[in-house]
This record gives structure tokens, C-alpha cells and sequence, in this order.
């Protein structure tokens, strides 16, 4: 069924990208610093895309205002991975190819990011990530990069969290973990959370799986919450997560969820019947708590262009630019390699998640939030240091 | 002339080995899983009978699609795959009937306003593709009306992420998602109101069928069509009504299926548009009643094996099923062995 339903797909992308292969061939001539973006517009994660490009888009309008880079004015160029990393792949090779991208910023995915460096990567065109978290994304070469932390560090932090946390007066002891087998990112958070919470001594009574696209989960879910779990850890994306809240509400679970960044989109709250709040998930960034004078101008001018409360994807999208422009900046060339060597020596850039630091491995090193799920927003809980 | 009426004159041949080998195969490959599930019914009774009423209401709402394919394939002997389309554009013309009934729209009223208001949109759709789409390539080779049932498919789908984007849209609460208990086992209120939705409407059509006069000019075209036209059955006006109760029936079932699994968008008519297909192949393509047990079997095994085997397993398992009846039983468990209309 795979091949018929992506054949499908194929066949709407040709139908909607035949008027615009026009004016792509036009579009080059056009001078100025091309950075280009792949995000999922379209599709179950689009929130991420959408969040990921209004942040970006701040970041461009900020530089450009301020005269742009090397004396030229630097343009944005967004293309859609409709969620899916085969479209993701060709989404980096159109941005290099056809729009001759300096950069290339994306995914938000892990496994999207994961498919899209290995192009990037081949081509020698330096990527930063704002906000795929799992270990491998930066393994993919040495021109891979990112601004947020890393699952093992993310993982963890849930883990120590959930131990310390207090369900109906008794101390967390039981947990459940519910993953997305099909994803990068959801398997390596749920392995980072389980082996720190079992060192810790708590138990992680049953441990099962869905893949994204599902919307039916009754069956597993009564398995696991027979196993009388007081919390259940699911590191997946929002769409997911708030189905899966809604089935294991009804089937009579009143603890709270755990989740990690792929909940931090506004769909979980917007969501009519919320069943999420009193949940709790990890960020790199808190809205209502910025920590630094550049995160407190960007939550403000965010809201005042988008009338609506910036989230972490945004505020690492805007990372993701001011790092990738610093580095343009100083290696004092749009080539490839001179761009790459410059954020491998990053240091101290201020962004809207704090000062960012790209280390050896070609991470950020960086500390996380946690958030609680509201009527209607997400709210700053405690704040961890990096370690 | 066809190949299956020659092979009727040919003499039989010695059944061949593997063909023995094949059920004592397949009951080999079916240990496992049953044992699971055996073992799984065994260790906790209740959540076993909770599991049933979720797995045959499911079942129940892959039934009602499966109809429409069934029934469609009875009068015309075309698989109509936009069937499972019209099924999606039921679940949205749901999410816009319940704004009707105001945003917050709740309980019974709004409930059956939304379903009758989306089978009306969906009874609509489906004579307006088999009008434009289906009828000038009716007497077509077999070949071309399938095909362009392949393509009203796509058309809709993309109209569909034209017209609703492709991000999926949450499905208003018409019932609320709670927990209610049925003697010792807990279930949802929503699957046990989608059974009984989905049961209702499979009486009804089966009353509607077996008698009425529309009922009767369907057996009739089902039996022959040319035959039923000579005898004054108006057979164009009874195939557009057949396509109005299948997509009704589908346009019932997007609302049940969105109601449970409240995600709607332009490509969830795929995989459920498929399972219902194989229930229908199941219970014998053309068959009314195979249609019905075919979508109870498909829903039970795959509630089953979702929670007793794997989840990633259990669409696997359910197309297993469908391999394994039809090397036994060809023409599906009710269908009838029949000799090809030439």
C-alpha cells in the first residue's frame, strides 16, 4: 500500500509544482543569500513547520533590517516535507539546486533531518537543525549541525523529573512507556528515559508501540494501563499524543503523560477536549520565561507579528538563522566549506534559547525546561542545567 | 467466452499435494497468534470481553463501508476504489454538519442531524460519480470502468487536500469519549453507540433489500442485468440508488470512524477503504451478508492481534486472514461459485 499511496502523493506534487517550475528557473538569477528551509508545512506535524517558519522569518526580517550579510540582502526559501523523509531528501535537493541555498535549516523531525543531511551532507552544504534532538542527526558528517540539546540529555532529564514527581500523594514509581516505533526520535527518547529512570531504581512496568499515522489505540493502551502505570511516558508528535490521551482517558487513566519537544506544538492545548493538562514535557525554551534579553525581545515581537504566544520550534528556528548568519558573517563567504568551518568554531551566539555553544560533536550544548500542559497554553514549571 | 466455462468441461484432476499441504500450512502459521491470544483471554477475562466489544465495533463500521463495495460489485461487477473517498468526504462533511449544530455541538440530536446530514452529502457524491464517471463507460471492457475508479479516487483525494489542506482536523466530540461499564466489562461509549449505529443500518438495508420493490430490482440486476432491463427493471435509476445506499452507508461510516479515531484528513480513507475492501472480498465480493461478517471478522482480528500480538503486526495479520480464506475458499466464505456472465 505504501508504493500506491505515495505514487498518489508523487502525482499531486507534479500537479502542484508545474506552475512553479517557471519561475524557478528565474529565481536564481536573483542576487542575495539564499537560506533554504525544509519543514513539514503540510500534514500531521505541520504545527512544527509553521511554529519553525514564523520564528525563521523574524530571525530574516531582523538581519536584513540590520543591512544583511556580506552586503546582501539574505531571502528565505521554505519547502514542504508534507512529513514524509523521502520528501524531505528531495526538499534539500531542491533548495541546493534550484535555489542554491547557502544553508539549508531543517528538520524538526529527527528522522526527516536524518534523510535530508544525508543530501546535504553529499553536497558539501552545511545544515544546521533547529530542533531534531536525536543523537544520530548530527553523526550523519561534519556538516551537520544543530542548536538544541539531544535526546540522552532530554531522556534523562524526563527520568529524573518523573521520579521526583508526586501522583495522588505517592512518589512515581510505576511508568509506561508508549512509542513510535517508526521514529528516530521517539525510540531514542524513549531508551534515553528508560535507562535513567531504571538506574534511578523506578520500574518501567510495560513498554509498547504505535507508528505515526495510526489513530487507534485502544488495544495497546488497555494491555499497558492494566499494568496499573501512575504515569505514562509517550515521546511523539502532538497529533499523536492527544489521541493517544483521548483513548487513554476513556479507558479510565487519570495519571499524568510525559512527553519530550515533539508535544510543543499549540494543537495539543487548542485541541477542544484537552486531556492533557497537569501533563508534563520537555523544552528548550519557555515562552512565558525567557532567559535572555534576546529571548525576551524575540517572545515579544513574535506575538506582536503572529498574535499568537511564541514555542520552542519557533524561538530554535530563530536560533538556527542568528547561528547560521554569525557563521556567514565570519567566515566572510557564502562558500560551503568556509560557512561549515565557521559554526563548527561557534561560540557564545547569543539566541533566543540562550548562548549557544557548538561542540566537538557538532551539538549544542544546552539546558531544558520543563512545561506543563494548561486550559490553554503551556507554562513554564522548572528550568535544568545542562550537564 | 471465458476460461472458467471451458475449465468447467475439462475432468478433474487428482488434487495436487500442495494444495493439501496448504490448510495444514496455514493452521501452523495461525498457532501463534491464536495462542497469544488464548493465553492473553486466559490471564485477564474482562479486558479479553472489552477487547470483543471494541474489536466488533470496529468491525462494525468496516462492515458498513464494505457494503458499499459489495453492492456496487453485486450490480455492476465493478470494485468501485473511490468507494473508500467518499468515505473520507463523509467525515468531512461531518466535521461541518456538527458546526451546525453549534460549536460545541454534544449528544444525541446532534448526532444523528450530523450522520443524516453527511449519508445526504454522500448519497449525492456517489450518484454524481456513478453519473459521470461510471455510467458512459458501463458497457466498456472491464478494464476501463475499474481504472476509472482508480482515477475518481486520486481526483477526490486531491480535491480533498485543495479544498482541506493536508493537515488532519480533530472530529467534534458529537459523543463524549468516557468509560462505561456493561455488566463486568469496561468499555467507551463511543464504540458501543458505533455498534449500535452500525447494526441499525445494517438491518435497515438488509429489510430495504430483501423487501422492497428497489430490493428486488437489485437481486434482479444482480442475477443478470440485461435480463432485469428486459423484464422493465429501470436499471439506471436502480444502479444510481445502489450507489446512494453504499455511499450513504459510507458517509455513515466516516462519521462512526471519526468519532472513535477523531482524525480526519484527505488520505483516511486509505487504509480503512482498504480492510473494508478485504472484508468484502472476505465474506464473498457481492455477497450482502458476507460483507457484514466479513467486517465483524476483519475488526475482531485486528482489535485482537493489536492487543495480544503486536499493533505494528496486526495489519499484517489481518491481510494473512484474507490470503489464507481465499486458498481455501476462493469465492470468499458466503460468496457463490459462479460461472463467468459471457
Amino acid at each position: 500500500m505504501g508504493t500506491f499511496r505515495n505514487s498518489r502523493r508523487d502525482l499531486l506534487s507534479a500537479m502542484a509544482l508545474a506552475p512553479l517550475v517557471g519561475a524557478a528557473a528565474c529565481k536564481k538569477k536573483n542576487n542575495g543569500i539564499v537560506i533554504g528551509a525544509y519543514l513539514s508545512m503540510t500534514g500531521g506535524e505541520a504545527e512544527f513547520g509553521t511554529s519553525t517558519r514564523n520564528g525563521l522569518q523574524i530571525g530574516i526580517e531582523e538581519i536584513n533590517g540590520r543591512g544583511g550579510l556580506l552586503g546582501q540582502q539574505i531571502r528565505l526559501v521554505v519547502e514542504d516535507t508534507r512529513g514524509d523523509s523521502t520528501e524531505a531528501a528531495s526538499a534539500v535537493t531542491r533548495l541546493i539546486d534550484r535555489e542554491g541555498a547557502a544553508v539549508i535549516i531543517g528538520e524538526v523531525a529527527s528522522s526527516l533531518s536524518l534523510s535530508g543531511g544525508r543530501v546535504a551532507q553529499r553536497r558539501r552544504v552545511p545544515m544546521v537543525s533547529p530542533s531534531s534532538t536525536n543523537e544520530d542527526v548530527t553523526r550523519v558528517g561534519d556538516y551537520i549541525f544543530r542548536v538544541c540539546f539531544i535526546d540522552p540529555f532530554q531522556g534523562a532529564v524526563m527520568a529524573r523529573f518523573a521520579k521526583e514527581l508526586q501522583v495522588n500523594g505517592a512518589a512515581v514509581q510505576k511508568v509506561a512507556i508508549f512509542r513510535d516505533e517508526a521514529s528516530a526520535y521517539s525510540t531514542g527518547l524513549a531508551r534515553a528515559f528508560r535507562e535513567t529512570f531504571t538506574r534511578l531504581g523506578g520500574e518501567i512496568v510495560e513498554e509498547s508501540s504505535y507508528r505515526k499515522g495510526d489513530t487507534h489505540f485502544s488495544a495497546q493502551l488497555s494491555g499497558m494501563l492494566a499494568k496499573g502505570p501512575q504515569a505514562v511516558f509517550v515521546p511523539g508528535y502532538y497529533t499523536e499524543v492527544a489521541l493517544i490521551a483521548r483513548e487513554a482517558r476513556a479507558a479510565g487513566f487519570t495519571g499524568p503523560f510525559l512527553g519530550g519537544d515533539g508535544w510543543d506544538a499549540p494543537a495539543l492545548f487548542r485541541n477542544d477536549d484537552n486531556k492533557l493538562v497537569g501533563s508534563y514535557f520537555s523544552e528548550g525554551f519557555a515562552p512565558d520565561h525567557p532567559t535572555t534579553p534576546v529571548g525576551q525581545r524575540f517572545v515579544q515581537q513574535f506575538s506582536q507579528k503572529y498574535r499568537t504566544e511564541a514555542n520552542g520550534l519557533a524561538a530554535l528556528g530563530y536560533d538556527a538563522l542568528v547561528v547560521a548568519a554569525d557563521a556567514i558573517r565570519r567566515a566572510n563567504s557564502a562558500d560551503g566549506t568556509a560557512i561549515r568551518n565557521a559554526l563548527a568554531a561557534t561560540r557564545n551566539v547569543e539566541g533566543a534559547t540562550g548562548r549557544i555553544s557548538i561542540d566537538n560533536e557538532r551539538n549544542a550544548v544546552k539546558g531544558a525546561v520543563i512545561l506543563e500542559v494548561r486550559e490553554d497554553s503551556f507554562r513554564f514549571h522548572r528550568a535544568i542545567e545542562a550537564t | 467466452m471465458s476460461s472458467k466455462a471451458l475449465g468447467a468441461n475439462v475432468p478433474s484432476r487428482p488434487v495436487p499435494l500442495s494444495k493439501r499441504l496448504t490448510p495444514a500450512f496455514l493452521l501452523a502459521a495461525a498457532a501463534w497468534p491464536v495462542f497469544k491470544i488464548l493465553s492473553g483471554a486466559a490471564e485477564s477475562p474482562t479486558r479479553f470481553l472489552s477487547q470483543l466489544v471494541e474489536g466488533v465495533s470496529l468491525g462494525g463500521v468496516y462492515a458498513l463501508i464494505a457494503l458499499g463495495y459489495t453492492m456496487v460489485y453485486g450490480v455492476l461487477g465493478l470494485i468501485n476504489f473511490a468507494h473508500s473517498d467518499v468515505f473520507m468526504l463523509g467525515a468531512f462533511a461531518g466535521i461541518f454538519g456538527a458546526m451546525l449544530f453549534g460549536p460545541q455541538a454534544s449528544g444525541l440530536l446532534p448526532f444523528v442531524g450530523t450522520m443524516l446530514l453527511s449519508m445526504f452529502v454522500c448519497a449525492a457524491l456517489g450518484v454524481t460519480i456513478e453519473r459521470l464517471a461510471y455510467r458512459p463507460v458501463r458497457n466498456a471492457p472491464k478494464l476501463t470502468p475499474l481504472v476509472t475508479a482508480i482515477g475518481v479516487s486520486i481526483l477526490l483525494q486531491n480535491l480533498a487536500v485543495l479544498k482541506f489542506g493536508s493537515t488532519p482536523r480533530s472530529f467534534p466530540s458529537l459523543i463524549t469519549s468516557q468509560a462505561i461499564r456493561l455488566g463486568p466489562v469496561t468499555t467507551n461509549l463511543v464504540k458501543v453507540i458505533d455498534l449500535g449505529a452500525a447494526i441499525g443500518l445494517m438491518v435497515l438495508l438488509t429489510l430495504l433489500v430483501q423487501r422492497t420493490r428497489v430490493g428486488k430490482a437489485m437481486r434482479a440486476i444482480s442475477t443478470n442485468l440485461d435480463a432485469a432491463r428486459l423484464m422493465g427493471v429501470a436499471t439506471d435509476r436502480v444502479i444510481a440508488m445502489t450507489f446512494a445506499l453504499g455511499s450513504m452507508l459510507a458517509g455513515a461510516g466516516g462519521i462512526l470512524f471519526a468519532l472513535d479515531q477523531p482524525r480526519v484528513e484527505p488520505l483516511m480513507g486509505v487504509q480503512p477503504g482498504l480492510k473494508a475492501f478485504v472484508a468484502a472480498v472476505l465474506g464473498g465480493i457481492g455477497n450482502i451478508p458476507g460483507a457484514m461478517i466479513g467486517g465483524l471478522v476483519i475488526g475482531l482480528v485486528e482489535q485482537l492481534s493489536a492487543a495480544y500480538v503486536s499493533s505494528s503486526f496486526a495489519p499484517a495479520i489481518v491481510f494473512s486472514i484474507l490470503v489464507a480464506v481465499l486458498l481455501v475458499r476462493p469465492q470468499g466464505l458466503l460468496g457463490r461459485v459462479t460461472k463467468e456472465k459471457v
